[in-house]
């Protein structure tokens, strides 16, 4: 039984390319068969992120449209035998992507694959709706700031209130909080939101916590998703939350400060 | 033979109603007025029905045109069910116009009881006459023998957040969960939260002023009852922040109080 699974935040720029990247390579990593699906239509990044944006020939749209059959839009990572890339479009607009198109490329990769995850474009417009509709469990990606946790709220009350699982009076999407870009000195200096803050808003369970960090950067510029990185600890920490996504019982690592010891604050050192 | 199915039903009701006092004889003045009242707030109304009160004008020499004051209304979206009160000779006015007439001495003792102090800040030997007020205030009984009937309470057990909106319409409102910032909560009654308040609350839209708030963690951004409102720029005062607190109406002003204190 296929899962599919939201990555959303209603603010942009948070991370949820990123997250959408390394964690449905997480999945595939495990030996699970995985699709990502590019809902930003007009803005694609998805490709970029996992470096296969020379590969990309047919998207979303044309599938949609009968354009093209979805094994040839489907494009196979460089990294994981098991993942596979649904680009968006870069040409069209949001509107193209139609529920009922979006509904039966669904349900056609349902047959093939264990995961399917939506990348969702920012905002709460009709991208992000067709998104989420068909979401069985949804990632909160939310960054340790005011507005983020806002417009995650935002994205909390419409999965609750809109999503199909609402509509059609299932069990209720199934919600997992993911804080990124945390920075726990910021955090311990009064500067950035804690974990508890940002919970004590949202309530809802904690699936991890992404450190900040530039080699995010680095290897979104390279076209390799972060879970990927050697020795990284952006990768530790989507490798912890893919293991807690699957049910694995792990504390949770990078939310507290790690202790300067005096020689290297003597002797700066970072 | 098979029954004919019925066509109509006829059931009491007891519908919430605002009621329209006119305290002066002079139409010109309060059509003047009800303008500008209407200017401030142009959906409060909203085409809900509304009793004019002529208690106050009763002992004054003078009916009003109540054809023309009904198309005044009429236009500006408001809707006259009949009046309240009055004489002789500006009930039979009312009635020729085609208005309707409710019952006379539940209004006539409701005017004179609602100009001074509506809420109670006071002894306990005043509640049950405070409890009569508030239902003639909200509900025109059609027959007065009639029990009131019990609006439903709606009960909310899930967050509700950033752009959400509950309105319990006609009844109260019960939250167990958590409202947060950018949420809305709108009763025709009063609104219970057992969970941290943070977002507006709105009791007695529809001008109940009898209407309460209560907040088991007060951090609401507005309040607002029977359409007066406060807003909290520098946070809720010290003394009631994130405490359990209870939103009321003492005049025309909104006041806070600490619910479970020892006066």
């Amino acid at each position: 039984m296929a899962t599919v699974i939201v990555v959303t935040s209603g603010k942009g720029g948070v991370g949820k390319t990123t997250t959408s990247a390394s964690f449905s390579s997480g999945l595939a990593l495990r030996g699970n068969k995985t699709v990502v699906i590019d809902f930003d239509v007009g803005l694609r990044n998805l490709d970029l992120i996992m470096g296969c944006e020379r590969r990309v020939v047919f998207d979303i749209i044309n599938v949609i449209n009968g354009d093209a059959n979805l094994n040839r839009a489907l494009i196979k990572d460089k990294h994981c035998d098991n993942l596979f890339v649904l680009p968006a479009s870069q040409t069209r607009d949001k509107d193209a992507l139609s529920l009922e198109g979006v509904e039966r490329i669904i349900n056609e990769l349902k047959e093939t694959f264990d995961y399917i995850v939506c990348d969702s474009p920012a905002g709460i417009e009709h991208g992000a709706f067709s998104a989420m509709y068909f979401a069985d469990e949804a990632l909160v990606v939310t960054n340790p700031e005011v507005s983020s946790v806002r417009d995650s709220d935002r994205i909390l009350g419409i999965l609750a209130a809109k999503s199909k699982r609402a509509v059609d009076k299932l069990d209720p999407v199934k919600e997992h909080l993911l804080v990124t870009r945390y920075n726990p000195g910021r955090v311990a200096a009064g500067e950035m939101l804690s974990v508890d803050d940002i919970q004590e808003i949202l309530r809802i369970p904690l699936l991890g916590v992404i450190p900040e960090s530039e080699s995010v950067l680095q290897a979104s510029n390279s076209g390799t998703p972060a879970i990927h990185l050697e020795k990284s600890d952006v990768a530790d920490a989507y490798k912890d939350v893919v293991a807690r996504f699957m049910g694995e019982d792990i504390p949770m690592r990078f939310v507290t400060a790690e202790k300067v010891g005096l020689l290297k604050r003597l002797f700066g050192g970072r | 033979m098979p029954k004919e199915t019925p066509a109509l039903k006829i059931k009491n009701a007891n519908l919430p109603l605002f009621v329209l006092h006119a305290m002066t004889p002079d139409m010109d003045q309060f059509k003047q007025q009800l303008e500008a009242h209407l200017a401030k707030m142009p959906d409060f109304f909203a085409s809900a029905p509304v009793a004019l009160g002529l208690a106050a004008i009763a002992d004054v020499d003078a009916t009003p045109d109540f054809a023309d004051l009904a198309a005044f209304m009429r236009q500006r979206g408001m809707a006259i069910a009949g009046i309240i009160g009055g004489s002789e000779q500006q009930r039979r006015a009312a009635q020729d116009c085609g208005l309707g007439l409710f019952p006379e001495a539940r209004a006539a003792r409701k005017v004179v009881e609602a100009e001074p102090e509506i809420v109670p800040e006071v002894a306990p030997e005043a509640e049950p006459e405070v409890v009569t007020e508030v239902l003639t205030e909200v509900a025109i009984e059609e027959a007065a023998e009639t029990p009131p009937t019990r609006r439903p309470t709606l009960v909310i057990d899930k967050p509700v957040r950033t752009g959400q909106r509950i309105h319990a319409e006609g009844g109260d409102l019960v939250v167990l969960a958590i409202v947060n910032a950018g949420a809305e909560l709108i009763a025709d009654g009063d609104i219970h939260v057992y969970a941290p308040l943070r977002g507006r609350a709105l009791a007695g839209a529809r001008g109940d002023t009898a209407a309460r708030i209560y907040a088991q963690c007060m951090e609401a951004e507005l309040v607002s009852i029977a359409g007066y409102f406060q807003v909290f720029e520098d946070g809720i005062p010290a003394a009631q922040r994130s405490k359990p607190v209870q939103v009321f109406l003492d005049g025309e002003s909104i006041k806070l109080a600490a619910l479970g204190a020892v006066r």
